[in-house]
């Protein structure tokens, strides 16, 4: 542990470059630990996001050696081959400066996918029960412990292709809300995420279900969604 | 791609699977027994059955391949509207008539 690890770091915008530095190795060192040294003793002008440090926040995510990765939870030992680390912008996101991106496209997508939960009762009603061995609910749970870390996001060449690809992230949001049987909104959403843009213009590739920090499987979600628009599109009702 | 599309793809890819199969087993057949062509033609040619077999396996095979080449071109040429319509119609024209001339003239 006593070696120096040898870090390149994208600095500035899409037109940017890397730079060099050279970070003293640690104990139980995280790759954010490594931007953190760098920012604080090397040149407080990096730029970077984080908050949680601890794998719930979802806003440390930047591409590791090519990969990726959540950073606060990503050991160096495990993944700077050859010790040395390359540390570039989160792909598929618009840099703002240097590690950060602009995520508000990402996020636009969880609207345009119906991400967003339609109540179909008050605070006045009885909670709703539903049962946690339910087929719908254990299909929800699957999915819902997403952190919106976008690294699903980045990882996905579709979304590469298509700015318009609502992406893995939003697509898995949606089918977790159509196995919401407190839903009132499955009609609608699945109109939104049956297309080319939604649901049906994902490869199956599994780059998402890869790199999710979580082991969450959008590419799983998106084809329970696939199924349910084929289903609806032979009933003739999409 | 529309939902109209994708769900046309999965049907036609649905009807193809067991044409395949027995479209390979016809071919290994034919070459195992070194069927002369005029041996094949002469099974083919008035035959009903392999009009119809080889008639919808054009059809099905000039949609599914129209409907995946329309796909790879959007992504990755970003290719869209009606310019693209028009020329995957024509490629779709252009294979179906190709297909069923070939299916006429055996059969
Ligand atoms: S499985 Fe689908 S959403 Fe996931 S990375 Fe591949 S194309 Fe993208
Ligand atoms: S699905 Fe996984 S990789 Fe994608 S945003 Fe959610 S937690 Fe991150
Ligand atoms: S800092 Fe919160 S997930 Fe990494």
């Amino acid at each position: 542990m006593t070696t120096d690890l040898d870090v390149q770091v994208w600095r500035g915008d899409s037109a940017g470059e890397l730079q060099r530095y050279v970070v003293p190795r640690g104990d139980k060192q995280t790759v954010l630990d490594v931007v953190t040294y760098i920012q604080r003793r090397l040149d407080p002008t990096l730029s970077y996001r984080f908050a949680c440090r601890v794998g719930m926040c979802g806003s440390c995510a930047m591409t590791v050696n090519g990969k990726p990765r959540w950073t606060c939870r990503a050991s160096v030992e495990r993944v700077a081959e050859a010790g040395s680390l390359e540390l570039r912008p989160l792909r598929n996101m618009p840099v703002i400066k240097d590690l950060a991106v602009d995520m508000t496209g990402f996020f636009e997508k969880w609207q345009e996918a119906g991400g967003r939960f339609v109540p179909t009762s008050t605070r006045h009603d009885p909670i709703a029960v539903v049962p946690p061995s339910s087929p719908a609910r254990q299909a929800a749970d699957a999915g819902i412990e997403c952190i919106n870390c976008g690294i699903c996001h980045a990882a996905c060449d579709v979304v590469a292709w298509d700015p318009a690809y609502q992406g893995p992230a939003a697509l898995n949001r949606a089918w977790t809300l159509q196995n919401d049987v407190r839903d009132g909104d499955h009609g609608q959403r699945l109109r939104a995420v049956a297309s080319g843009s939604g649901c049906l213009g994902c490869h199956s590739m599994g780059n998402c279900a890869r790199y999710c920090p979580n082991s969450l499987n959008p590419t799983g979600s998106i084809a329970g969604l696939k199924r349910l628009a084929v289903k609806a599109a032979l009933k003739g009702e999409l | 791609m529309s939902l109209r599309l994708y769900v046309l793809q999965r049907l036609t890819a649905l009807v193809m699977a067991p044409l395949v199969l027995v479209h390979l087993a016809v071919i290994v057949y034919a070459t195992r027994t070194g069927l002369s062509a005029e041996a094949i033609l002469g099974r083919t040619e008035g035959s009903l059955f392999w009009a119809g077999f080889y008639g919808l396996f054009v059809v099905a095979a000039a949609i599914h391949g129209t409907i995946g080449l329309r796909t790879v071109l959007v992504e990755m040429t970003g290719w869209r509207g009606g310019g693209l319509d028009l020329a995957m119609l024509c490629f779709f024209l252009a294979v179906l008539v190709l297909g069923l001339r070939a299916v006429v003239i055996v059969t």
